[in-house]
């Protein structure tokens, strides 16, 4: 506990700040403010911690968050911020899996809900309501020991026309054994999207299973004969890739196959993309030219479109030329996941309501081995393998909820949540690499799913616009993908930043009307019950309920005053209507008025403070 | 002139529309005097397409064979594409076209024969009367005054007949100001903030020039707006170097020896050609579908044009923060004080004043702040974003003002009772209209040309219910505060509403936002439901209890 730390405005140029005090607990650090206002940090979330040089007011120390939160304390004794930092960079490295938090996190569950949590999401029931197994597609028990494929998950479907020995085959010549197998079927068009490594063709190498492997895919759907291989990752990576003895599919030697790369780049240019995106949104006093050219030179949304564009192209194939996809990268677990799960997004609806995030989240991401623990840092390891592929799959499905606002059950809050824990480490989901790790780290009795707690938070979840019959079942979303339609995500990036966001929220505003529109509903009824229920006591009342229901103004009239107290106090959105941070210092203009006004400092009213509107 | 001499071609068939997003349409064209109509020939769901020759800011054509094509660009930024067979069809609609939408005299313009199809309720040209904003103001200080000095606009050209000026100053005193100040603007009472009865004002730059002549009234008047003790700002929209350099051609600056009182903000707002120039980058960059994202991005940074939106909107901060937190009067002006001076006194009034940010309030302040204060309408926006006329008066100076209170409107969506379409809809009108209120450039022309007479007045059309309707914010809760936008990059955008409003599929968005209104409105209508079957039950309750009691 260090008490007179000093919280500073990210923004501010007039060196803004709350003075509080510091707590650091075991799993997190807190920060109390004067008017006792809380600021949590799970440890977890810390990313990294950097000392600043002395300065006359204390010791500086800058927490930067894997939420892209970023707080700025002062430390008056130099000691002091020493020993927290210390005790920060220990407690935000852990270096077993056992430390994490969510083997400690204790949610007040017995064990049959946690048990239940996490049989909520069933894969083979995934499978099932695709319509696998069926005529062409049949469940392998080839990885059941996790012999083939370390990090596969035990249960994959494969064409029925691929034996053991395809397998074992095809996944010999497949880097880290990840052969072909489904990702997701499309009913209507038979079609399926199937998932896998980059073949070890070096320059000329070739694999008969591997060839028939595919040949069994294009044969599993009857509707069409050719099938699309798409490599996602930039040609001249993937030639690169051929000195290494990897590579991808000669076209020569594969029938019926239509090659085709689709230039997304790999972990390490998005790593470093992520970071010149924080470095210029982060700037202070940036400018409109600054914040445009830095968004353009860190390429992030370039790569975004480059994803997007690349799962439209999937869509299409399946939806509209009826051709299975074999989609892969380098190891097929980071590109390949973002490809094959947005795709599936953009062609099935069930994977746009809430329960059906979670089962694609799991499905494409969790069961397929995308390494969460490497990519997250959850362990202190290799900063290289770290990398925002994830984020930019929520980020792809954000920008789908702009242009399709009434598509989706869940809204931007949802994917915000799944982004905070993915890195929290609060539950068993996102940990380890792959299912076997998982599996042997025994997360299903030691930890809790995530998935049960946000289904019971459902509301704050829901998009109050959504519309169940918006694209029926399996019609496919086409999104338009020209460069103007990608928006900076400003409630990812600048989530903690208050003063950059909208100061009264529509989004919230609609989402409590419609959340009060349904308890008025019930009220109706209750209340039509209760006046029925009179009514059966008097016929006579009844005539007169009717020519009452015709016009209800004169009764409003007849009614005694008194009756106003009856009402209950509407629950109205006294939180939504709060107008925050209307106080100018917030906003980058103070600047200009201090140079005129330093005489006499610019007073800050608490009027203005926060400012409630009642209705 | 008749107009049948210009239209040598009125009708062509079997002429094929093509817009952005639609099917292509083949029907009849028509040339009017004022209208290019296009008709599709299918009975059932008869389209039909009705073009303000006015609002035609430059067509081009080409032939494949004998089929001509004609492009259409008009000044909201629409492109349709128009195939008509026959070259000398199209050549003669073409020549037509072209000269219709250039025509030189205002008098021949579409709002001087427009007959409403409507009946007025309301006389919009006398709807907002500088009288009627002085009687508000009387009512809570009497230090200030209606002066008739300009009735016949003698004093300054492009003032109104009335002004409201500090009490103490005389008329007498107010034509020596004017002989002082560019163009005769004189300082006047742009807004008067109630809550600590500080002042602003405006008016043009002082011609100080290189001896650095000074003018006791002028100092008089800014002072008289000053409470004892106290200063004021004055707030030049141009830098310093500029202000410097204005003194060489007669103008310049209050200096400080002259205005002790006051202290000097330069806040440069860039002007004219620059800000065409960057409207028009900005459109090309929108209009090119094809570019790559790092292309999009670059041309949008190149164009400028959310930098100048947030200097304005800085500006108007800054002249709100003075008054509202520094508790100080404040003088804007530029040069001519016509542009940048009203951008920043209307947007400042946004920020501070409620009232403004009704419908009427809002529409009183155009009125107020850009039509009566002579921001010359008819040459700012003569053209459009796709002519090559490439005037140096043309200048999209309040489209610019538009979309800043369209980016404070996103930041406060519940605290305007206007919607996005109702500013879209002012950005169209000031370009090309059926009615007179934009034409000509200051009170005076308006009055040579008897507009008030001779033509409908925008407000009469937009105050009729029918029309108020689809103006009006679903969200709207009157907000009694100061609103400070945020003015940080990440918190400004594109204005898709105007920019991209004919690039882009709108079908899933316009859905949206209707289920929003809907949300709201069967909010309201299940509140009234619930109150009324609760007064129902307690009188049932009522009854029975009389009832029981006999």
């Amino acid at each position: 506990q260090v008490e007179q730390v000093k919280l500073l405005d990210r923004f501010s140029t007039s060196n803004k700040s709350l003075t509080g005090t510091l707590y650091l607990t075991a799993t997190h650090l807190l920060f109390i403010d004067s008017s006792q206002r809380e600021t949590w940090i799970l440890h977890h979330h810390i990313a990294a911690v950097e000392k600043l040089p002395l300065t006359t007011s204390g010791c500086p120390l800058v927490i930067q968050c894997k939420n892209f939160r970023i707080v700025h304390f002062v430390v008056p004794r130099e000691r002091d911020c020493h020993d927290i930092y210390n005790s920060l960079l220990q407690l935000s490295r852990t270096a077993k899996y056992e430390e994490l938090y969510a083997f400690s996190y204790n949610p007040k569950q017995n064990e049959s809900e946690q048990v239940k949590g996490w049989q909520l999401i069933d894969l083979a029931e995934e499978y099932r309501r695709m319509g696998v197994p069926n005529d062409y597609w049949q469940l392998s028990d080839a990885n059941r020991d996790y012999k083939i494929c370390e990090t596969y998950p035990r249960e994959l479907y494969v064409p029925r026309t691929a034996s053991k020995p395809i397998i074992v085959g095809s996944s010999k010549f497949r880097s880290k054994g990840r052969f072909p197998v489904l990702s997701y079927y499309h009913k209507n068009k038979e079609a399926a999207i199937c998932r896998c490594s980059q073949p070890l063709s070096g320059f000329s190498a070739r694999c008969l299973e591997d060839e028939h492997m595919l040949q069994a895919i294009s044969k599993a759907n009857p509707s069409n004969r050719y099938m699309y291989v798409m490599d996602t990752r930039p040609k001249l990576n993937a030639m690169a890739n051929r000195a290494a003895g990897k590579g991808y599919e000669n076209e020569d030697n594969y029938s019926n196959i239509r090659f085709q790369f689709v230039g997304i780049e790999n972990i390490h240019v998005m790593r470093s993309s992520l970071q010149k995106l924080l470095e210029v949104s982060g700037t202070r006093g940036l400018s409109v030219n600054d914040f445009l050219s830095g968004l353009e030179s860190s390429g992030w949304l370039r790569h975004i479109k480059a994803v997007l564009d690349a799962a439209v192209f999937l869509a299409k194939a399946i939806a509209v030329e009826s051709a299975s996809v074999l989609v892969h990268c380098s190891d097929g677990w980071d590109r390949t996941s973002q490809v094959c799960s947005l795709a599936a997004l953009l062609l099935d609806s069930y994977y746009r309501t809430i329960k059906g995030f979670m089962v694609l989240i799991e499905k494409d991401w969790i069961s397929f081995g995308h390494k969460f623990s490497d990519r997250c840092c959850q362990l202190d390891g290799d900063p290289k393998e770290i990398s925002p592929v994830f984020t930019q799959f929520l980020e792809s499905v954000w920008n789908l909820t702009e242009q399709f606002p009434q598509a989706f059950e869940y809204n931007e809050a949802f994917l915000l949540e799944i982004h905070e824990h993915v890195h929290s480490c609060q539950f068993g989901n996102f940990l380890g690499n792959c299912q076997k790790e998982r599996e042997e780290l025994k997360l299903k009795e030691k930890t809790y799913s995530l998935w049960p707690f946000l289904l019971a938070e459902q509301k704050k979840y829901q998009n109050p616009l959504y519309n169940p019959d918006f694209s029926p079942d399996l019609t496919l979303l086409e999104p338009n993908t020209v460069s103007f339609n990608f928006k900076f995500w400003r409630n990812m990036y600048h989530q903690f930043d208050r003063s950059m966001h909208p100061r009264q929220s529509v989004f919230n505003l609609i989402m409590s009307t419609s959340e009060q529109n349904k308890q008025l509903e019930e009220d109706i009824k209750e209340l039509e019950a209760k006046i029925k229920q009179r009514n059966g006591q008097s016929d006579v009342v009844l005539e007169k309920e009717q020519e009452q229901t015709a016009h209800p103004a004169p009764v409003a009239l007849k009614s005694p005053p008194c009756f106003q107290k009856e009402q209950p106090p509407m629950p109205m959105n006294d939180a939504v209507r709060t107008i925050e941070g209307s106080n100018t210092a917030d906003n980058r203009y103070s600047e200009l008025v201090s140079e005129f006004s330093k005489a006499e400092p610019a007073v800050v009213s608490l009027e203005y403070g926060v400012a409630r509107m009642t209705c | 002139m008749e107009f049948a001499e210009l239209i040598k071609t009125p009708r062509a068939d079997n002429v094929v529309l093509h817009r952005p997003f639609h099917l292509a349409v083949e029907g009849t064209l028509c040339l009017t005097g004022h209208h290019l109509i296009f008709s599709s020939r299918r009975q059932d769901n008869a389209e039909e397409l009705w073009l303000l020759h006015s609002n035609i800011d430059s067509i081009d054509k080409r032939f494949v064979g004998s089929l001509g094509t004609i492009v259409i660009k008009c000044k909201d930024l629409r492109i349709i594409q128009l195939d008509i067979p026959g070259m000398e069809e199209c050549l003669n609609i073409a020549s037509s076209i072209e000269a219709l939408s250039t025509l030189d005299s205002v008098t021949l313009m579409y709002p001087f024969f427009y007959r409403p199809m409507f009946e007025v309720l309301e006389d919009g040209w006398s709807s907002f009367l500088l009288e009627q904003e002085f009687e508000l103001l009387s009512s809570v200080t009497n230090e200030w005054r209606l002066s008739c000095v300009n009735k016949e606009f003698s004093v300054c050209p492009s003032y109104p007949p009335v002004v409201i000026v500090p009490k103490s100053i005389d008329d007498d005193a107010l034509r020596k100001v004017a002989l002082f100040r560019h163009g005769g603007r004189f300082p006047v009472l742009s807004y008067y903030h109630k809550k600590n009865g500080m002042a602003m004002l405006r008016s043009s730059q002082p011609l100080t020039g290189t001896n650095g002549r000074r003018c006791k009234e002028d100092e008089k008047l800014v002072n008289a707006t000053l409470r004892s003790g106290r200063r004021g700002f004055v707030i030049d929209t141009r830098p310093l170097t500029v202000a410097q350099q204005a003194r060489a051609k007669g103008g310049g600056f209050e200096q400080e020896v002259h205005y002790p009182q006051w202290r000097r903000i330069h806040k440069y707002i860039e002007r004219f050609n620059i800000l065409q120039e960057s409207f028009i980058k900005l459109v090309e960059a929108c209009n090119d579908q094809s570019h790559n994202m790092d292309r999009w991005l670059s041309k949008l940074e190149a164009s400028n044009w959310l930098t100048h939106i947030k200097e304005l909107l800085t500006a108007a901060c800054l002249a709100a923060q003075c008054i509202d937190r520094e508790g100080a009067s404040v003088l804007v002006h530029g040069s001519e004080g016509t542009d940048s001076t009203l951008q920043v006194t209307s947007l400042a009034q946004i920020i501070l004043d409620p009232r403004c940010r009704t419908i009427r309030g809002f529409e009183a302040l155009i009125v107020r702040e850009w039509l009566q204060a002579g921001h010359p309408f008819q040459q700012r926006c003569a053209q459009s974003a796709y002519s090559n006329s490439k005037q140096k008066w043309e200048a999209p100076v309040f489209l610019l003002f538009l979309e800043c209170v369209w980016q404070i409107h996103r930041q406060f969506p519940c605290s305007f009772e206007f919607n996005e379409q109702f500013l879209i809809m002012l950005f169209e009108h000031a370009y090309a209209s059926q009615f007179g209120t934009f034409l000509g450039n200051n009170e005076n022309e308006r009055a040579k040309l008897k507009l008030p007479q001779k033509t409908m007045s925008l407000w009469s059309w937009v105050n009729r219910p029918e029309e108020l309707s689809r103006f009006q914010n679903p969200l709207y809760e009157a907000n009694s505060l100061v609103i400070w936008p945020s003015v940080a990059p990440q918190s400004l955008q594109l204005w898709e509403g105007v920019f991209l409003r004919w690039n882009r599929p709108s079908r899933f968005l316009e859905e949206a936002e209707e289920e929003r209104i809907h949300i709201i409105k069967y909010n309201k209508e299940l509140q009234a439901r619930v109150n009324a079957l609760r007064r129902r039950l307690a009188q049932l309750e009522a009854e029975d209890g009389e009832v029981q009691e006999e």
